[in-house]
């Protein structure tokens, strides 16, 4: 259907979840009087999203088909000194596309849902949350200005500490999601500096308003004042606006919540912390860049720390027993690939990479979950094996979401890794020699992680019963201890999730990298980041793309990596054990995560807390408490005890001090006078 | 030597010199205290009239004529308060008279 | 040196020395006693100073009026004599040097400001009249100074009245009335009811005595 955007369509894409949250939230739980039951709850919010699905895919077909855009202010919240505050939306290929991802994605988890919560007292509640983070991410992705923006950035994280923090009777699920919230607010720090510095040089938080003054803003220098540095102010405002994504999509060194915040349900696992809020700092950087094109240190400064996180984040996923924590840490890992293409101003390849990886992530993510539930929820993969037998459709879309992963031809994980690789080495930019080599080493690491998890899971040897958690000992004569397969409610969004993860990339690379697809949301300088102009002139279609990988390094990479996690839990299953004793100092670095949350919990935490003591015992107790606030009464007291010698009550000594100011005043007036 | 007015003031100024002592010294009796009160009026006196005869100006004796009028109503009405503390406290020790001590 | 300069230092040594012992000796009837024999001396430099009226008032009213009243009430006043001989000499030095101080500073001005003064004029430079010294008073006093003479008049009637209102004390015999009190009596004022059992517990049971004991 052709037709034009109308901002009501919009608005009910935004709000249909929101509504769904509300009633589900307040009419679902003890706040409303619980009037609506378990299933009232989940169809309404059901309902809220899969509205929003198919507006948002009509959306999408109206932008790609008929090249409809929509740009425009629906409320003027308020002008403050010149400076309008609105809420807006604007739509292009861009948006629209993390709209369907969004929604998509939504909409498997709401379904999957049903099946994993279903015992979990808090289910209302939960739908109710997942709901709210999907109007908050909309919100964040259709948003026309910064402050728009920022209030979804700012929701989403509020969104995900509630679900992180979901069973919050468990401590570690508290500390968790403290921790994702404190972390991001670093790097939320550093995303209003850069808010504050383009509002303070354009006066505008209007996309459009600021991206036509991007070209003058690319020549203004930045007011070091006591530096003496000659920087630009666009490699000032984009390292800050970096910050802010580092935060948001888990860039090193603000990657240590994501690990943590797997101690939320799995269903948020893989809608949030793999397909859609860690997306939103990649979304703002690609949104952002124009800005971003002026700024080579910038671009410089985000390959490298996207390389870093990808090699780095792989390696510690290699040691990892829990299965949730590997797939976390893979997610770190391919952000960090989306990062470095950021990085090599292929923002295409990366917003490309993002949705394939949203797909076959959050497949492989509710994969795990299921998996978790056969396994009466242990998740630790020593004593798993061999289900492929007894769940046979997890089995078989989790192995295509891990070949999609590491990047198997034809598959859509192939078809964006490998561009990522392909634009990094055509980057000009002196980073890119070493990221070229990290996002390499990176797809050995990935393809051995994967697969690892994929043989110790679904192959090999059942070690059910070896597990010595006291919890399942003791349940173990109660149930049938072998795993079953998950009721259809979860298996339906599994096969669902992996249709796109095979095909989507088949089909989409051509018009999404090299087509008008995002000819006006994204904005490349050809002539200093030639990236994708390289890129597309070595294009020769999908099917020719992939018949060439069978000879390309990343290709063998993966294999290798497959051959060698077959032999290690397969065939030597004793070999893993031996080099982990081999070498015991590189696994305890890599299993204390390179001792990086030591680092924040007793340096950065306990220095804080030691400077918050400091100021409170030092600062307030004694210094305003004691001094000025005690300090005053007590200085009258004690100038009024001096005083109050005075009156003695003698006449006497009254009359010796008449006499004696009697005798100052003579003195004064007759000698010292002038 | 001549007497001349400095010497009715210096007379004037260690009489009431004297009386200051007085009543600083007199820790003890409370009457002596007023009794050296009476001898500053005395010596403030003596320093008007001389004025007023070596200045011919009668206002001097006049404002003598006041003071005199005064001290005698505040001797009577001191000595009445005297009288009561002796009633109340049988002692007239300025020792032991601090009750406004602060 | 003439006649006056020997009187006035004759009188003013005495004056001296009798103001010296008021403050020094122990007995409070000496002081009073030496006090008199200041202001007879002082009343000579008076007369030396031609004020004639104010040296006689001097002795009659002061003397014979207000050191009277000294005398009568340091007789009635039962004095502590041993009290008073401790502790006195212990603070004379800073007394001292006080009054040492205060004397030289009014010295050194007045000597400096009035030595130069020239021989006294006389009130009498009128040529010819010899008007008393009372008689200027009294023209003085009658026409410029009326509004303070009446006002001293009041004063000393205030003085009297404050010093009956002071040591007063009610006469015991007094059987005055007092119609607000009368009217202020409550029942409770003049009758207590008291509640008493209507048979009385004997306080001790009487002992039979056993007659065969």
């Amino acid at each position: 259907m052709s037709q034009t955007l109308h901002a009501s369509t919009l608005l009910t894409i935004a709000l249909a979840p929101l509504t769904g949250s509300v009633l589900a939230g307040i009419f679902g739980t003890r706040l409303g009087g619980e009037r609506l039951g378990r299933r009232g709850s989940h169809s309404l919010t059901i309902l809220g999203v899969l509205i929003s699905f198919v507006l948002s895919a009509q959306t999408l077909l109206s932008v790609v088909q008929d090249g409809s855009r929509f740009n425009e202010t629906l409320y003027t919240w308020m002008e403050v000194g010149g400076l309008t505050m609105e809420i807006g939306f604007m739509v292009d290929g861009l948006t629209a596309l993390m709209m369907c991802v969004v929604t998509f994605v939504s909409l498997m988890v709401h379904i999957y849902t049903m099946g994993y919560m279903a015992k979990d007292k808090g289910y209302n509640r939960f739908f109710a949350y997942i709901s709210l983070f999907t109007f908050s991410m909309l919100m964040l992705v259709m948003s026309n200005n910064l402050l728009q923006l920022f209030f979804g950035w700012e929701a989403v994280g509020l969104a995900s500490y509630l679900l992180i923090g979901f069973w919050s009777h468990k401590p570690s699920a508290v500390f968790a999601n403290m921790k994702a919230f404190l972390v991001n607010r670093v790097g939320d720090f550093g995303f209003i500096l850069g808010i504050g510095l383009i509002v303070a040089y354009t006066g505008s938080l209007n996309y459009n308003e600021v991206f036509a003054k991007a070209a003058a803003l690319g020549s203004i220098e930045f007011p070091w004042l006591m530096f003496g540095q000659d920087t630009l102010l666009v490699t000032v405002i984009c390292i800050c606006l970096f910050i802010g994504a580092m935060g948001k999509s888990a860039q090193f060194p603000l990657h240590v919540w994501l690990p943590d915040s797997m101690e939320g349900p799995t269903p948020i696992s893989a809608l949030i912390h793999a397909a859609t809020m860690v997306t939103a700092g990649i979304f703002m950087v690609a949104r952002m860049s124009p800005l971003f094109e002026l700024s080579d240190t910038a671009l410089n400064l985000v390959m490298v720390i996207g390389s870093i996180t990808a090699l780095f984040m792989g390696f510690v996923g290699m040691v990892q027993h829990d299965i949730k924590r590997v797939v976390a840490y893979s997610t770190l890992s391919q952000l960090g690939y989306m990062t470095v293409a950021l990085g090599a101003s292929a923002y295409s390849v990366a917003v490309f990479h993002l949705m394939t990886h949203a797909f076959f992530k959050a497949l492989l993510f509710l994969g795990a979950g299921s998996v978790i539930m056969g396994m009466h929820h242990n998740q630790d993969m020593r004593w798993m094996g061999g289900v492929r037998k007894h769940m046979p459709i997890t089995w078989i879309t989790s192995l295509f979401g891990s070949l999609a992963l590491i990047g198997t031809p034809f598959l859509s994980g192939f078809y964006s890794k490998d561009s990522i690789i392909e634009a990094v080495a055509s980057s000009h930019l002196p980073a890119a020699a070493w990221a070229h080599f990290a996002v390499l080493a990176g797809v050995f690491i990935t393809a051995f992680y994967s697969f690892r998890m994929y043989f110790l899971v679904f192959h090999g040897k059942e070690r059910f019963d070896q597990n010595p958690d006291h919890h399942y000992q003791a349940h173990r004569h109660d149930q049938h201890h072998a795993p079953q397969e998950s009721p259809w409610v979860v298996t339906m969004p599994l096969v669902l999730l992996a249709i796109p993860s095979v095909f989507i990339g088949y089909f989409t690379i051509e018009p999404m990298l090299f087509g008008d697809f995002f000819k006006d949301a994204i904005s490349v300088n050809t002539n200093l980041h030639p990236a994708m102009a390289e890129l597309h002139e070595s294009f020769h279609g999908a099917f020719a793309m992939a018949e060439h990988a069978l000879t390309s390094l990343p290709f063998w990479l993966a294999i290798s990596g497959v051959v060698l996690a077959f032999y290690m839990y397969m065939i030597n299953p004793d070999l893993p054990a031996a080099i982990q004793r081999l070498f015991q100092p590189l696994h305890n670095l890599l299993a204390n995560k390179y001792y990086l949350d030591a680092f924040n919990e007793h340096v950065l935490a306990r220095g804080t807390h030691m400077l918050a003591t400091a100021l409170w015992k030092g600062g307030d107790q004694r210094l305003i408490d004691g001094w000025v606030v005690n300090g005053s009464w007590q200085l009258v007291g004690r100038f009024s005890q001096f005083a109050r010698r005075l009156q003695t009550g003698f006449l006497y000594h009254y009359a010796l001090l008449m006499i004696l100011g009697m005798f100052g005043l003579i003195t004064w007036f007759v000698w010292l006078k002038p | 030597m001549n007497v001349t007015l400095g010497h009715y003031l210096t007379l004037g100024a260690v009489l009431f010199a004297l009386s200051v002592i007085g009543i600083f010294l007199n820790r003890k009796n409370l009457i002596v205290l007023l009794m050296a009160i009476e001898l500053m009026l005395l010596a403030v006196n003596t320093n008007f009239v001389a004025f007023s005869y070596y200045l011919g100006d009668m206002q001097g004796q006049i404002f003598v004529f006041f003071i005199l009028t005064v001290a005698a109503a505040e001797s009577a009405i001191g000595l009445a308060i005297l009288v009561l503390l002796f009633r109340n406290r049988s002692s007239v020790n300025v020792d032991e008279l601090h009750s406004l001590k602060g | 040196m003439d006649v006056k300069s020997a009187l006035f230092y004759v009188f003013a040594t005495v004056l001296l020395f009798a103001a010296l012992r008021v403050i020094t000796v122990r007995n409070p009837v000496h002081a009073a006693l030496f006090l008199i024999l200041a202001f007879f001396q002082a009343s000579g430099i008076w007369m030396l100073l031609k004020a004639e009226f104010l040296s006689i008032t001097l002795v009659l009213v002061y003397v014979g009026a207000v050191m009277v009243l000294f005398l009568f009430v340091v007789m009635m006043i039962d004095v502590n004599i041993e009290a008073l001989k401790k502790g006195f000499w212990s603070h004379f030095p800073l007394a001292a040097s006080i009054g040492a101080v205060l004397a030289l500073e009014l010295a050194s001005v007045l000597m400096g400001g009035f030595r130069s003064a020239p021989s006294p004029i006389e009130l009498s430079a009128a040529p010819g009249t010899q008007i008393s010294n009372t008689k200027d008073l009294g023209v003085a006093l009658y026409t410029h100074y009326l509004y303070p003479l009446e006002i001293a008049a009041v004063i000393l009637l205030v003085a009297i009245i404050a010093a009956i209102a002071l040591t007063m004390r009610e006469r015991k015999d007094n059987k005055l009335q007092d119609p607000a009190e009368q009217i202020r009596v409550k029942p409770s004022d003049r009758l207590r009811m008291v509640k008493v059992e209507a048979v009385q517990q004997p306080l001790m049971t009487p002992v039979v005595e056993d007659p065969k004991t």
